[in-house]
């Protein structure tokens, strides 16, 4: 049988946040944020300043590392590495767009609905949304 | 169809027509079982899409609230409250776990988060506000749980995905390609065994034919033979052989004496 991709059972792992300020602000009161002896961090903060190379490289690292099982990026920031994010297609962590303040939540651009557009569109005929 | 024309490289033997057999009985039945757990994975897949859409609906608009609410305590507890929340990131309270549950027979990925350690609320909001600071995170906390189980509403569904795909292309190629090979191969095993068959019949008529041939010729050898004895027999009764009277005239043809 094809070897399948092995779903590790943990017990602790963190919530990666790539966001705008606020969103990131609000998620570390929360109590998300963790920094570990080696300075590093579990979130990155977005601002018209980040270049998209910035961010693809957070990307890169939060989904390689072991102990991230979710990743939470902004909508507009992930249209910033579509390319990344589409291209994506690992279990663990998942990929969650979240909206942002300025932008709220558009569908259509989902990465993960729109693998499926053709189901969706199928589906939504029976439940609008 | 590619299929149409292959079958198995076999010896063909009657132990072998009864292995082919076994194996496309096997080849049938897991066709079928196959092609149920699709159904019943396309059925999980289907609802989990509609909790999807729901929950992510849902989201939008828990994400919305709590960023009011951090508006609101921006606003009382003063534009310094990101530096310090940014300068009092220690370790993570909030962590998911991930377990997994069998889904009619695939294992999806479940995540539950859970509370680690003490949230450090020591520098927030001590000078003002700390009511609005706490309810921006009680939001937030909210906001987290929907979240996560979007999220791993999200990693079941891709991991259902390939399941059902990869189920899909098992049950294809069963119904395309192994048993239309073992159905060509069972063929060709029971159209040889019957040409030996007919090989052999065709010898053993031979066989009789030759053999009935050979008793009519020694039945009418036989009867020539007596034949004979009798006449010699007859003719020795009147003193000569019939024998030596032919020999006589046929030789008497070169005799200069005898003038006819």
């Amino acid at each position: 049988m094809a070897n399948k991709p092995q779903i590790p059972t943990k017990n602790s792992a963190l919530i990666a946040v790539i966001a705008d300020e606020d969103t990131v602000t609000g998620f570390l009161l929360a109590g998300v944020g963790n920094v570990d002896i080696r300075r590093k961090t579990n979130y990155l903060i977005v601002d018209n300043k980040t270049t998209a190379k910035q961010v693809e490289e957070a990307f890169k690292e939060f989904t390689t590392r072991e102990d991230i099982a979710i990743v939470l990026i902004s909508q507009y920031v992930a249209n910033m590495i579509r390319f990344l994010v589409d291209s994506y297609n690992k279990p663990i962590p998942a990929i969650l767009e979240i909206p942002s303040k300025d932008h709220p939540y558009d569908p259509a651009h989902d990465s993960v609905l729109s693998r499926v557009k053709y189901l969706f569109s199928a589906e939504s005929a029976s439940s609008r949304f | 169809m590619a299929g149409q024309g292959q079958r198995l490289n076999v010896v063909p033997t009657v132990t072998v027509l009864g292995v082919i057999k076994a194996r496309l009985i096997g080849a049938t039945r897991g066709h079928a079982l196959l092609k149920k757990k699709s159904d019943a994975l396309t059925v999980q897949f289907r609802s989990i899409l509609k909790k999807i859409v729901s929950t992510k609906e849902s989201m939008g608009d828990i994400m919305k609230t709590s960023s009011f609410s951090l508006t609101e305590a921006k606003y009382v507890a003063g534009e310094n409250i990101k530096h310090v929340v940014l300068e009092n990131v220690k370790t993570a309270s909030l962590k998911v776990r991930s377990r997994q549950e069998n889904v009619a027979g695939v294992k999806l990925p479940k995540f539950e988060y859970f509370t680690d350690g003490e949230t450090k609320n020591d520098l927030t909001g001590l000078a003002r506000g700390g009511q609005q600071v706490q309810q921006c995170r009680v939001a937030y906390v909210k906001a987290i749980e929907v979240l996560v189980e979007l999220a791993s509403l999200q990693t079941s569904f891709l991991t259902l995905d390939e399941a059902i795909k990869t189920t899909n292309r098992r049950v294809n190629a069963l119904e395309n390609v192994v048993k239309p090979k073992l159905e060509n191969t069972i063929s060709y095993i029971k159209g040889e065994l019957d040409e030996l068959e007919r090989e052999d019949f065709f010898r053993l008529k031979k066989i009789q034919g030759f053999k009935r041939k050979e008793v009519e010729k020694q039945l009418a050898a036989a009867k020539l033979f007596a034949e004979d004895q009798v006449a010699e027999n007859f003719s020795l009764q009147r003193g000569i052989s019939i024998h030596a009277a032919h020999n006589l005239l046929n030789d008497s043809q070169n005799d200069e004496d005898i003038i006819f």
